[in-house]
């Protein structure tokens, strides 16, 4: 089918960079590609939500930081103290706990990987449901300022909470052992394989979506952008198409959050910041809202020329004044850029002043 | 004959201004009826208030012997009433071809997870919506502007578009919303033999319009609303030579 | 509670509650001739404040107050001429990005230009230390500068909508754009002029506020969304209802200290900011009817 074939080119693209980078000895570069595909992850999320159904969200960093932050807790939070209530035995007995020693040789008793990423998707789904159903009522202003709200609590939470570090976040994450052999880690020796599993959850996805938008639903979702009471009077329930867009993108956001934590062995504030949530805004608008390729290449590639320090200490302010350059040249994004047009829109405004 | 459609009692205000008041009558299956009235009558206040746009404050609407008043549009899309806009409201950014598809999501049931799994059994669905829009455009004509963006093409073609939608939903009952509005009279005959022609397929109308020539050629019956009250309803023949309406349509002489 | 306590509370709750009070009016005057939320509203207090700070040390106080907030001024002015004016019918969600970017790139310029540090203006009169006794509790003579000044604004404002012809035009534009530029007004200057007006107050009252609050250069955000805050509580576009909000914000601020953690204090502001937006939209005072006007 046409539209897999992109695909298998982006899976070229992956297989070949990682081939490159191995015979130009530049293996350094997969950390930043490895992060870059993470943070992708949720850019596509938020461009199905913001350029396919229409609707703003200044606040994902928030589900992202839910994500990242309930794993962090759940693997790094010590229950031996607690290992004979009842709970905590059944916990253990069914496999939800894993036992080891830290450093010290103190007894170290954590929630599994695995039982706390399904937890912590869990927990962000549940919040964007409990957000959504009001949240998505709200248009235009009123929306983006309630996004932002939200993720400005998120991130005020976890400044204020002792279980999420305050301002130091919390580091030493364990690795995520997905199957056996295969390890979310910031390993030296699984630098390659997790160069694989970031960009492979990235080409699931991107099938996943990329089929949603190819579907009865995914149309739907394009015709609530384009004039929502004519959708809902062609028999479109808006209000519920609109949240679980919604849920399914944050519940995307809150993954991402999840892989990357155990990537890095760690989480802090700043990934739960405004400035965050306003970057992926910017990325999707950059590579034209209602797309979702170039979303994915503007991620990967202002996400990785970020990571690798060409911004120096510009970094926010390249992203603010890409926003506003893209906002006032090419709405429809750079891969639609009709300068012309928009040259000649400001020659007549200005002309046309008495 | 049964009644499709049966508005009782209709109210609702709009701050100072009682835009529907008390408005009742009935549409029976298989007919043209239309509803006409001078410039701020409350028409398309009524439309809105059928087709569940607005809520209305107070009666009741009972749409093939169900009572659908305060129920979502998209419900009452699904039970069969579809719509067209007076200003053409058309989904932008999607071809004509997509915007009818959409009209077919109510006769249709995938969801999230089977369109991003893209399973099977839906790519029957999507070949059915894909062929049933495309046969819609044809009989409207336009089935050579199908991959156009539809906000992109002629006035006229919009409407037709917009019809073509509308039926994609298979309603037994179709409201539209001025019609004719900005078409020229060669076009507003095209549009009045159209009509006649979903009636033909078996489809309810129900119409606002503006144009009498319009309404007086294919209605069966017409009601007459005047600051928001109805004031009379009848076979077109007798809302011509009725007074009271003739006194509004031409001013009452003594102004 | 000592009552001394209590009266302490109450005027450091009236204090930021009217600083909140100017910025929701700086996003009333926007939004009612453009129709547009100016996510860098907060930009302009931080702005004033950080350039009477600087200014300051070269010219004397009330000269450095009025040069930064004619500096802000221009800015205002800049800003709409440059990214605002020439846009036909811009959509409220491109809006929306292009003011958060113009907010981005001012906090940014000031990171450059004033760094990290956290500064503050001289105490208008006395110092840190200095009080005056009022109903039993000391309050700093600062405070008061805050509420005069940020008074006088309000009761100007308000004549200024009323009484000018310029005021006058700016409510016409508002009201009915199209309406008023076919009577011979000028629009687009209106939208200019708003901006200037809305960037000079914010200006001044950071100046006022500066001594008390300190100003640093990412003070703005959280001032933009309480100051949001406050005008939706009052409904937008509702300026004497923002003031009884900003007050009624500002206490709720103030009172929540001697319950609540310090950290969550910012919290509870978008914690009502969400109530509002969920439950009544058209604001505490406002009506629906007008609100349903007012939809996108």
């Amino acid at each position: 089918m046409k539209r897999y074939l992109p695909l298998l080119a982006l899976l070229a693209v992956v297989i070949f960079v990682q081939l490159l980078t191995g015979w130009t000895e530049t293996g350094f570069y997969l950390t930043q590609l490895t992060m870059s595909a993470y943070y992708s992850l949720v850019i596509i999320g938020l461009c199905l939500l913001m350029g396919y159904a229409g609707q703003i969200s200044l606040g994902h960093a928030g589900f992202f930081a839910i994500g990242g932050y309930t794993s962090a807790i759940l693997t790094t939070h010590n229950l031996t103290p607690m290992k004979d209530q009842a709970l905590v035995v059944l916990l253990a007995k069914v496999g939800c706990l894993v036992a080891s020693k830290d450093e010290y040789g103190a007894e170290l008793l954590v929630a599994q990987p695995w039982v706390a990423c399904l937890l912590a998707v869990t927990a962000a789904t549940l919040v964007a449901l409990v957000l959504g159903g009001p949240v998505l009522k709200l248009k235009g202003h009123y929306l983006a300022m309630a996004t932002l709200g939200f993720g400005t609590i998120i991130y005020r939470l976890v400044l204020a909470t002792w279980l999420c570090g305050e301002a130091d976040g919390i580091s030493s994450v364990p690795p995520f052992q997905l199957l056996p052999g295969l390890t979310v880690s910031g390993g030296f020796g699984e630098r390659i394989s997790n160069y694989y599993i970031a960009w492979g959850l990235v080409v699931l996805f991107m099938v996943l979506l990329i089929n949603l938008v190819h579907s009865r639903a995914g149309r739907a979702l394009r015709a609530i952008h384009g004039a929502e009471d004519a959708a809902n009077a062609m028999g479109v329930n808006t209000a519920r198409f609109k949240l679980t867009i919604f849920v399914l993108s944050a519940a995307v956001a809150a993954l991402a959050g999840v892989f990357l934590t155990h990537y890095n062995g760690g989480i802090g504030p700043s990934e739960a910041g405004i400035m965050k949530s306003v970057r992926y805004v910017a990325i999707v608008a950059v590579g034209g809202m209602a797309s979702i390729w170039g979303a994915l290449i503007m991620g990967t590639l202002l996400n990785f020329l970020s990571m690798r320090g060409v911004f120096g200490t510009y970094d926010d302010a390249v992203f603010g004044a890409i926003l506003i350059i893209i906002m006032l040249f090419a709405p429809e994004g750079l891969l639609r850029l009709q300068l012309w047009p928009r040259l000649k829109e400001l020659k007549k405004s200005w002309g046309g002043e008495k | 004959m049964t009644p499709i459609l049966e508005v009782q009692n209709l109210n609702r205000r709009f701050g100072g201004l009682q835009a529907v008041s008390e408005v009742s009558f009935a549409v029976a299956v298989g007919q043209i009826k239309a509803v006409i009235g001078p410039n701020g009558a409350g028409k398309t206040t009524l439309f809105n208030l059928i087709s569940g746009t607005i809520p209305a404050d107070s009666g009741q609407v009972i749409f093939n012997g169900q009572e659908i008043q305060g129920k979502q549009p998209w419900q009452i899309a699904t039970a069969g009433m579809a719509r067209t806009y007076q200003n053409i409201k058309l989904f932008p950014g999607m071809t004509a071809l997509e915007n009818v598809m959409v009209g077919r999501h109510c006769r249709t049931t995938a969801g999230f997870a089977a369109g991003m799994l893209n399973l099977p059994w839906t790519w029957k669905e999507e070949r059915e919506i894909r062929e049933k829009s495309l046969e819609l455009l044809e009989l409207l004509e336009i089935g050579d502007l199908a991959q156009v963006e539809a906000t992109s093409l002629a006035f006229g073609q919009q409407r037709a578009v917009e019809f073509a939608r509308a039926l994609a939903a298979e309603p037994s009952l179709l409201l539209l919303d001025e019609p004719a509005a900005g078409l020229n009279m060669h076009e507003t005959g095209e549009v009045a033999r159209l009509i006649s022609k979903i009636r033909d397929r078996g489809v309810t109308v129900l119409l606002v319009e503006h144009d009498m020539s319009l309404v007086m050629d294919i209605s069966d019956e017409i009601v007459v609303l005047c600051f928001g009250q109805k004031i009379a309803e009848d076979v077109p023949t007798a809302i011509q030579h009725n007074p009271e309406v003739i006194r509004i349509y031409l001013g009452d002489g003594d102004v | 509670m000592t009552p001394e306590l209590f009266v302490q509370y109450i005027f450091a709750g009236l204090t930021y509650g009217i600083i909140y009070a100017i910025v929701a009016i700086g996003f009333n005057i926007i939004y009612n001739t453009t129709g547009i939320i100016n996510f860098a509203q907060g930009e302009f207090v931080m702005l004033g404040g950080m350039l009477a700070v600087s200014l300051s040390k070269l010219f004397p106080l009330p000269l450095a107050i009025v040069l930064a907030v004619l500096i802000t001024m221009a800015v205002g002015a800049l800003i709409e001429m440059v990214f605002i004016r020439w846009l036909d019918r811009p959509s409220v969600l491109r809006m929306i990005i292009i003011t958060i970017g113009i907010s981005i790139l001012s906090r940014e310029a000031a990171l450059h230009i004033w760094g990290e540090s956290v500064r503050s203006l001289p105490y208008f009169v006395g110092n840190e230390v200095s009080a005056v006794a009022i109903l039993g509790a000391r309050v700093s003579p600062q405070v008061l500068w805050v509420m005069g000044v940020c008074t006088v604004m309000v009761v100007a404002l308000s004549l200024f909508f009323r009484h000018t012809l310029t005021g006058q035009k700016m409510q016409a534009c508002s009201a009915n754009r199209r309406a008023a530029t076919l009577c011979g007004i000028n629009a687009r200057n209106m939208v200019t002029l708003s901006f200037m007006l809305s960037a000079g107050i914010g200006a001044l009252a950071g100046c006022v506020m500066s001594p008390i609050t300190y100003t640093s250069y990412d003070v703005g955000p959280d001032l933009a969304i309480k100051g949001f805050t406050v005008a939706i509580m009052g409904g937008l576009g509702n300026s004497m209802a923002a003031v009884a909000a900003g007050l009624l914000l500002g206490l709720i601020e103030a009172f929540s200290i001697s319950v609540l953690p310090l950290a969550f204090k910012d919290a509870i502001a978008i914690g009502i900011l969400l109530l509002i937006l969920f439950v009544r939209p058209h604001g505490l005072f406002g009506k629906k009817e007008a609100a349903g006007l007012k939809e996108f």
